[in-house]
């Protein structure tokens, strides 16, 4: 492991990829901090800078840096607009706002900043620790397991990711899948579902389905409901400082919901937003009396509980990424498709074949918080800033840069008409409350699942393999488990409510 | 019916396109020796289109039952009208347009005309403002993409 961390340390201490963690976490913030544009609408338009980099291990620093400066620059506009502009600081708003229409906007800041800064360093160090070792048993896994592996996923992801319907988020998963199988498989030389369109032989480009499905209907909707991009004068932000004893208060806090934060962030379709919510909750229902009054008011651990936790989780979510191979949330899906875009496959032979990619990563996490904490926290009073760029051009740039990311990728000028049409389905999907993140982690691991389930088919002749390999059954029914209970529970719940008259 | 169903009805209808070729069309294609393999390229295909029938139905049918959160959603299609609908499809039909003409047209002369017209379409009227900085905007883009990334992007019209 010692080798391993210099040969990171060596790796991301180089000019360039320096570089890539400031200018990530700078544009992350920035972007993140714009209302309604999730850390994952931003990687995705940063997805075709970083392929064209082409070194992988700067790649995916650079892509990290955008993924925590969002989530940074996220709980910015949460508290001085009240605006989250990513789904996983909707919680810091909670106590965030509340401070800083009490004028103590810049001690909000301070306190999101260190929180951040805490949940994101531990975060990284759990990483270092566990991953090696969940890595060292993935190691054993079979084809076959890893196919009963991206099945649980899937249906966590599903059984997570449906807002109280898991058959919708299940259907989505699944015509992902079934866009994956559009086009040439690599163990079948053979085109399948093209229609005999040539532009669609290789398959749909994950770039352009990434931002038909996030930073196109996003952008559509600011179109169509301007309260959704709310703006205000962010006022003067001043007094950064926060006093010992408000230290002393949120340290608890802050040790606590890192180590939460990222287990929750390990679980695969959990990620930040659950984990922000959970830490608040959490910390809302430990606090002690006289606290919990004061909770939604403008509380100082009502503010660190969901930052440290929100930041947590976003390194958690790595674990399942860089050791498995397989996604947890939308963002490492993203993160994955770039991966595979640039010939290094994730999974547990990374940490063995590819270590400098590997380390160089969590060692850019360290560098990636501390460039939040001592750049961007001076700055912040100027980069609020760009919360004024009115609207009106705001969102023709957001649009020019989705259809840009498509077209570079490909260089096809069809690829835009596929966006267009694709960011339309889109929309119409998520008007009617359709879960996109499962569409496209169906589709990333599509291809990976199908490999895994031929090959397993190859060796064992058949699906023999399911009832050979306990280990592979097991997680088939876990993952079984996890699609049809919570329709179960959903349909008991609603008998019984059904049943119970009501009292008059 | 719902949004909801509509959609999971297109999906089904879609879907079933999708088995029927997967179950009848493309395995006469299999040269003889890939049919001694135990998975054909149609095999997982067939699966899914299975799965995704199936799915869609239950949603179809509403046959699960989802707890009525009775929570106000975030974009509600039943308050569409409300919505500020025709700048939604302006910009649509201007990404079309620039997805038409960035070829023929040359990147610069393209964008320039997509910022200004999406600009425009949203309200903006400072056209002192909206110019200079469309075409810097342009500019500065180009210039990233083509020369300092270098991906070749035509800068002007065909015909220059």
């Amino acid at each position: 492991m010692i080798e391993g961390l210099l040969i990171g340390l060596s790796a991301a201490f180089s000019i360039q990829n320096l570089l890539m963690v400031i200018a990530g976490c700078l544009i992350g913030t920035f972007i993140g901090m714009l209302p309604g544009l999730g850390p994952m609408s931003i990687i995705a338009i940063m997805i075709p800078v970083a392929i064209t980099i082409g070194d992988p291990s700067a790649a995916i620093i650079l892509l990290a840096g955008v993924y925590y400066g969002a989530i940074f620059g996220g709980s910015t506009s949460s508290i001085l607009l009240n605006a989250p502009g990513v789904a996983g600081t909707v919680a810091s708003s909670f106590d965030g706002y509340p401070m800083a229409r009490k004028g103590q906007a810049g001690k909000a800041l301070t306190i999101a900043a260190i929180a951040s800064f805490a949940g994101g360093s531990i975060g990284a160090l759990l990483l270092m620790i566990f991953a090696p070792m969940l890595s060292t048993v993935a190691l054993l896994f079979h084809s076959a397991e890893y196919f009963a592996l991206m099945v649980v996923g899937l249906s966590a992801i599903a059984a997570f990711a449906g807002t109280g319907n898991v058959a919708k988020a299940v259907l989505m998963t699944l015509v992902g899948l079934v866009m994956a199988t559009v086009g040439e498989g690599a163990l079948f030389n053979m085109p399948r579902f093209t229609m005999g369109l040539m532009d669609l032989q290789s398959g749909f480009s994950f770039i352009t389905l990434a931002m038909a499905m996030f930073a196109l209907p996003e952008a559509l909707f600011l179109v169509l409901n301007p309260a959704r991009s709310a703006q205000g004068a962010s006022g003067k932000i001043e007094n950064l400082r926060i006093t010992r004893e408000e230290g002393r208060k949120i340290a608890p806090v802050i040790g606590r919901q890192s180590i939460q934060g990222f287990f929750i962030g390990v679980l695969p379709g959990a990620g930040a937003t659950i984990a922000s919510f959970l830490g608040y909750a959490v910390e809302r229902n430990i606090a002690s009396k006289e606290e919990q009054e004061e909770f939604g008011k403008g509380a100082i651990k009502g503010l660190a509980a969901p930052e440290t936790a929100n930041n947590a989780a976003c390194t958690g979510s790595f674990v399942p990424l860089l050791t498995l191979g397989i996604p947890g949330s939308g963002t490492t899906a993203i993160l994955l498709g770039a991966l595979i875009a640039l010939n290094v496959t994730p999974g547990p032979r990374l940490m063995i074949d590819e270590p400098q990619i590997f380390w160089a990563v969590i060692i850019s996490m360290y560098i990636g918080n501390l460039v939040l904490l001592i750049l961007n926290l001076p700055l912040i009073p100027y980069i609020a800033k760009v919360l004024s760029i009115p609207r009106n051009y705001l969102i023709p740039f957001i649009l020019f840069f989705t259809l840009m990311g498509s077209y570079i990728g490909q260089n096809n000028a069809t690829e835009l008409l596929l966006l267009v049409g694709m960011g339309i389905c889109a929309t119409v999907l998520k008007f009617a409350d359709y879960p996109l993140a499962p569409l496209l982690i169906g589709f990333i691991l599509g291809g990976m699942l199908e490999d895994n389930f031929a090959r397993s088919m190859q060796l064992y002749d058949g699906v023999g393999f399911v009832i050979d390999r306990p280990m592979t059954l097991g997680l088939l029914v876990i993952a079984a488990l996890l699609v049809i209970v919570p329709s179960y529970r959903a349909r008991r719940a609603k008998a019984r409510k059904e049943g119970v008259a009501e009292g008059d | 019916m719902a949004l909801d169903r509509w959609v999971a009805f297109v999906i089904l209808c879609v879907t079933m396109a999708y088995g029927y070729a997967a179950f009848f069309t493309m395995d006469a294609l299999l040269p003889p020796f890939m049919q001694r393999n135990p998975i054909w390229p149609s095999t997982f295909p067939k699966v899914l289109a299975v799965l995704t029938i199936i799915t869609a139905l239950i949603i179809l049918l509403g046959l699960e039952k989802s707890e009525d959160t009775g929570k106000e959603p975030d974009i509600d299609y039943r308050r569409l009208g409300d919505y500020h609908l025709i700048p939604a499809l302006t910009l649509l039909a201007l990404m079309v347009g620039y997805a038409l003409i960035l070829r023929p047209g040359g990147f610069l002369f393209a964008t320039f005309a997509f910022l200004v017209l999406g600009s425009f379409a949203l309200g903006e009227r400072k056209f002192h403002i909206m110019l200079p900085v469309s075409a810097l905007a342009s500019f500065i883009v180009w210039y990233l993409v083509d020369e300092v990334l270098g991906i070749f992007l035509r800068p002007w019209p065909f015909f220059i």
